[in-house]
């Protein structure tokens, strides 16, 4: 076939390259798009990763009183015990207050577990301050250590008049294979 | 083969300088004939619509009765999964790959496609593909079981061995659409007749320079998500895994943002074929030839922020969800200009019903409706309700089956004469078409009740209530699925003989498709005709 007939061709064909192959690459990155946009609104309830700036003792805010319902879910078949010490925890936003959880390993090997947080209702994750929580690492258990975890954190003060109960919900998995 | 012959005997006839068809079988492998391809890629497309269509007889003998029939729950777990997976890949998109390869060079005046060795390599690496999806039936353990959704942690975590077969079978799929689909956008954009300005594009064409913008724009991210799923199974990523700090709802998004235009991509093509088919038997112009175009182009566009629709109950915040509510409800806009235009066409038309227009009338009321119940799921506050209960698979196979299925057959019927050179019989195609519309009807009307009424889908077992309305569901299916073996009948016969068919073939047919030979010469516009 005669050349000139098709004169673009060659320019549409890097064009159409680049989109499909850009694409492949948006797809990718989506993945940190997704979490950015997740820190930034909290849609999908993740608090943060490390310990954060503590809330000043002056800020506490006495005139209201928000309660913190504490869940323990354990993930797939993994072989432990996890508890909280506390149900449900009321607290003036800004106030500090302490809770611990108990895991076990119920095997005779060696496990590492990491605790994932979530929030419900999503939006309020971001106010969730914890300056000392387990879940900030992975956690070694000897065969059939017992083990008690702290957890300390408010609830930001400027978190919306509209949340009143928000539910702190921590999932155990088993990460032995993963690291 | 027969159709080949003729085209052999016709091309030396006229011109002594062109080559035909090689002679033999290997004639189909090497062949970078966009008639040939075309015809293959139909042809796949069909015997895989046979055979998810099997599978979907399976589930429904399942469902005939309450309590466990037939098959185990895990066998029928990997019917819907396959049914879906091979209805979607397999079948409607090679089917409308196929008429692209057909028409769009004799519609554009073009001898061939851009890329002819491309083409052919498009076609040959499907049949690989679905081998492979295939052959996963056969596998220990089992083949994908946990829908065409392929939701993680489903199909990563939890997934059987297979799943990594499925994967490759995905990755080979989306190259070859990739290819189909730069060829076609390459043959549009370079092989246009002289005087075919954009505009002047017959409406299929159109429909199909859109999707394929769509393919080369979603494939590529389909090709990543499961590209995220298998280093997530087998090289310690966490794409989707919370433990190393993932997040499974997030493949929902990465998949819908694909899978959402991928429902456009089932359907515009389908807006072409009808536009096409509707001005020649109502003997009138297509009413708002430009406004067509432009609603295709909103519709594509707009199928980009809407993906979320499908995850309405995933935890979204409230502005989330007005927004994906509102953006959905936005696409019935330039959908209802659509409609507009083909009720308009029709309107004062000198209308006469041979089977081609009946499906397309079909087409037009049954995917209308279709999109009607679309509308009740995109409310999100109903929604809740609806998600994941036979209305949804109600509402998507009203729009997939009398929708792009029935276009798809439509298309075969108006475009039969012209490929085979003979006329099919209006008495058997007449037949077909009412024993499809009133069957399809009776198997998939009944759905939106059992939906409403609570009945979950991807069930193999339900309470006892459901039972009457799916005996009628199943009865309705299997007097369907039988429906088209009529069809590959009907087809046959055409091919091999019946009524001399003229090049016009249709009384008030339009388009440069119509002014060549029926069928048509084996290259199709040696020297491109000048359009006015």
């Amino acid at each position: 076939m005669n050349e000139t007939v098709k004169p673009h061709l060659k320019k549409h064909l890097k064009i159409m390259l680049a989109v499909v192959v850009g694409m492949f690459a948006f797809c990718f990155a989506l993945v940190p798009l997704y979490n950015v946009f997740c820190k930034v609104t909290g849609l999908n309830g993740k608090t943060a990763a490390t310990a954060q700036i503590p809330v000043a003792a002056s800020k506490v805010d006495t005139n209201r009183d928000v309660t913190v319902e504490l869940l323990t879910t354990l993930n797939e078949s993994i072989s432990t015990e996890f508890t909280g010490k506390d149900k449900k925890i009321t607290l003036h936003p800004g106030e500090y207050v302490t809770t611990s959880y108990r895991v076990k390993n119920l095997t005779n090997k060696p496990m590492v577990v990491q605790a994932i947080p979530s929030v419900t209702p999503g939006l309020a994750a971001k106010h969730v301050n914890k300056i000392e929580c387990f879940c900030f690492v992975h956690q070694p258990l000897k065969p059939l250590e017992e083990k008690e975890f702290r957890l300390v954190f408010t609830v930001d003060p400027a978190i919306p008049e509209k949340f009143h109960t928000l539910t702190l919900s921590y999932t155990l998995f088993d990460v032995t294979e993963k690291i | 083969m027969d159709v080949s012959n003729t085209v052999t005997s016709h091309d030396h006839a006229h011109d002594h300088h062109d080559h035909g068809p090689a002679k033999g079988l290997m004639r189909w492998v090497y062949t970078t004939n966009h008639k040939d391809i075309g015809s293959m890629y139909l042809w796949f497309s069909f015997a895989m619509f046979l055979f998810a269509g099997s599978l979907a007889m399976i589930i429904r003998a399942e469902l005939f009765r309450p309590g466990e029939q037939l098959v185990n729950p895990e066998f029928f777990n990997q019917m819907t999964t396959l049914h879906g997976l091979i209805m979607v890949f397999g079948a409607v998109m090679p089917a409308f790959v196929g008429l692209a390869n057909w028409m769009i060079p004799i519609m554009i005046g073009a001898p061939d496609m851009a890329l002819p060795r491309l083409n052919n390599w498009s076609f040959w690496i499907l049949p690989v593909a679905f081998s492979i999806l295939i052959s996963t039936l056969f596998m220990k353990g089992s083949a994908p079981n946990f829908g065409w959704t392929f939701y993680a942690p489903l199909s990563t975590t939890y997934g059987p061995p297979s799943t990594d077969f499925f994967i490759f079978a995905v990755h080979m799929m989306g190259i070859s659409s990739i290819l189909g689909a730069i060829n076609v956008i390459a043959t549009i954009l370079n092989m246009r007749a002289p005087g075919m300005t954009l505009m002047k594009m017959p409406i299929f064409v159109w429909t199909w320079l859109i999707t394929a913008f769509l393919l080369i724009a979603v494939m590529p991210v389909l090709a990543g998500c499961v590209t995220m799923m298998l280093t997530d199974r087998h090289f310690g990523t966490s794409f989707f895994n919370a433990a190393g700090g993932g997040d499974p709802v997030m493949f929902q998004h990465v998949f819908w943002f694909f899978g959402h235009p991928e429902v456009y991509i089932m359907i515009l093509p389908a807006f072409g074929i009808i536009s096409q088919i509707l001005p020649t038997f109502t003997r009138k112009q297509l009413f708002g030839y430009a406004s067509m175009v432009y609603a295709t182009c909103s519709i594509a566009l707009l199928s980009f922020v809407v993906w979320a629709h499908h995850m309405f109950t995933t935890g979204m915040p409230l502005a989330g969800e007005l927004f994906f509510m509102y953006t959905t409800m936005l696409i019935a806009v330039p959908t209802g200009v659509k409609v507009f235009n083909w009720v308009a066409t029709m309107w004062q038309g000198a209308i006469t019903f041979e089977t081609p227009m009946l499906f397309t009338l079909a087409f037009i009321f049954l995917f209308t409706f279709g999109g009607f119940s679309g509308l009740m799921l995109a409310i999100t506050p109903a929604d809740f309700q609806y998600q994941d209960t036979y209305f949804v698979v109600a509402h998507f196979h009203y729009v997939l089956v009398p929708g792009a299925v029935f276009s798809i057959m439509a298309a075969a019927y108006y475009w039969l004469p012209k490929w085979t050179g003979h006329y099919y019989s209006e008495t058997l195609g007449k037949t077909h078409f009412w024993l499809s519309f009133i069957s399809i009807n009776v198997t998939f009307f009944p759905m939106h009740f059992l939906g409403l009424a609570g009945m979950p889908r991807r069930v193999p077992d339900y309470a006892l209530q459901f039972a009457d309305f799916n005996q009628i569901v199943s009865v309705g299916g299997f007097v369907f699925g039988l429906s088209q073996i009529f069809f590959l009948y009907i087809v046959i016969k055409t091919i091999r003989g019946g009524k001399k068919a003229t090049n016009l073939v249709w009384e008030n047919a339009e388009g440069l498709e119509w002014t060549l030979s029926s069928p048509p010469p084996y290259h199709s516009f040696t020297t491109p005709p000048v359009i006015k």
